[in-house]
């Protein structure tokens, strides 16, 4: 038997409210707003954007923090807001919710192989370790797939990932934590 | 919402935001002071972690208060006395042991206050907690390691960490302390009955502290007051820095 791949679920509802007629066009256009952090991925792939309605000529986003204090949440708020008066929608409100909390699920296949060509390993290049947490050892290399890498630092250059190196390639690398 | 749920909920969120600040300020006073730059980022990290959550409890209290304020007013515009955070978190950063043990100490109280705390009947603090669930773990990971580093390490090492476990002891109990506010809440639904954690944290840092070689403190006294504004003098000198460039330049933007 064929097995079919499955979408994660989470994935699957996101894509069902791009699909929204009335907003198509909105969701298209703040593509082009990426993660100032990682400028590979777009706010859309990361997972941070989570809704986007027409209140008559009012434009209301809806994003969610990766991290309680991810720095870059401002900066983003503030990069929706420049592309959407670019694109001439000068009444723009940003709601941050909180609740359900972000999870690296919401990341899009294409955001996961983006982040690898950056040369940062994507959640799911590690197996977690018992207590659920980012291993010591064994994630994906993202510059010659090496699996013999091992954990540098728990805390890398932001909060969402952690600092690995390879043993085969020697180069370092960050990994995007699974949460 | 009646009336005196709603002016508790603003109390405890508001309780709950500057346990967070303080904490994660002094944390952060180790930036550049690491013992090497991996730790040095980690603790940039765990910082940041508890000012973002400091800074939802803040958004919510500002919107429960409903008189103008935001966060920013909520961090920056009051005094030491009318901050009612636990004096556990203004204790000043001391040598790494001291900052490493108060960490574990708080670390453990996380572990078991946020799952309870997700459970709230609140929304929005029960949306923060399950945020701060995921980042505690990590949190703690790292501080067991560092004390049983530490601990059973170097003769030096074991000395300075014992002497920063004797130093806090008498902070922690103020942790599983129940005041009317707390209560009205904890039989709501919304706010957690932290006596009933006691056990619970006990048994894991004893646990934690007896792999590190260190010794239970057996003597009992006991500091309280954060919960009603009586601070140690820690707090005044750490909030003069923290608040003076807003206060100095208010609206000011960079
Ligand atoms: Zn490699």
């Amino acid at each position: 038997m064929t097995e079919i791949p499955l979408m994660p679920v989470e994935q699957y509802e996101r894509l069902q409210l791009r699909s929204d007629e009335a907003v198509k066009d909105l969701w298209d256009l703040l593509d082009a707003v990426k993660d100032p952090e990682v400028p590979a991925l777009s706010l859309w792939d990361l997972g941070v954007l989570r809704d986007i309605k027409r209140n008559g000529k009012q434009i209301v986003v809806t994003i969610t923090p990766t991290y309680s204090g991810c720095p870059a949440m401002n900066a983003m708020a503030e990069d929706i807001t420049q592309a959407l008066n670019d694109a001439g929608f000068s009444d723009v409100e940003i709601k941050t919710s909180l609740a359900p909390a972000w999870s690296s699920e919401w990341m899009t296949q294409e955001g996961r192989r983006k982040l690898r060509n950056y040369g940062i390993a994507p959640p799911e290049d590690a197996e977690l370790d018992e207590d659920g947490l980012t291993p010591d050892a064994h994630a994906l290399c993202p510059h010659c797939s090496s699996r013999n890498t091992r954990r540098i630092s728990e805390f890398g250059s932001t909060a969402c990932k952690a600092l690995f190196q390879c043993n085969d390639c020697n180069e370092p690398f960050d990994y995007f934590k699974k949460i | 919402m009646s009336e005196a749920i709603k002016a508790a909920t603003l109390e405890y969120t508001t309780r709950l935001g500057d346990d967070s600040v303080v904490l994660g300020h002094r944390i952060s006073e180790w930036i550049s002071y690491g013992p090497f730059l991996e730790e040095d980022i980690a603790y940039g990290n765990v910082s940041l972690d508890y000012i973002g959550r400091a800074r939802m409890f803040y958004t919510y209290a500002a919107e429960l208060a409903n008189d103008g304020r935001d966060e920013d007013d909520f961090a920056y515009m009051r005094n030491d006395r009318e901050y009612r955070n636990l004096l556990l978190m203004e204790m000043p950063k001391g040598d790494f042991a001291y900052s490493q043990v108060r960490q574990l100490f708080a670390d453990v109280y996380y572990t078991y206050l946020l799952p309870e705390l997700l459970k709230s009947k609140d929304e929005t603090l029960s949306a923060i907690a399950a945020k701060a669930i995921k980042e505690t773990k990590y949190h703690l990971r790292r501080s067991r390691d560092w004390v049983l580093r530490l601990g059973d390490g170097t003769e030096e090492s074991h000395k300075r960490t014992q002497k920063a476990v004797d130093a806090l002891w008498g902070y922690t109990h103020e942790l599983f302390d129940m005041d009317e506010t707390e209560q009205l809440l904890a039989d709501a639904g919304i706010g957690v009955d932290v006596s009933r954690l006691r056990d619970a944290w006990l048994a894991k840092v004893t646990e934690i502290l007896t792999e590190a070689t260190l010794t239970l403190p057996t003597e009992e006294w006991a500091v309280r007051g954060g919960r009603i504004g009586y601070h140690t003098e820690n707090l005044g000198h750490m909030l003069t820095e923290m608040q003076i460039v807003h206060r100095s330049f208010p609206g000011c933007k960079w």
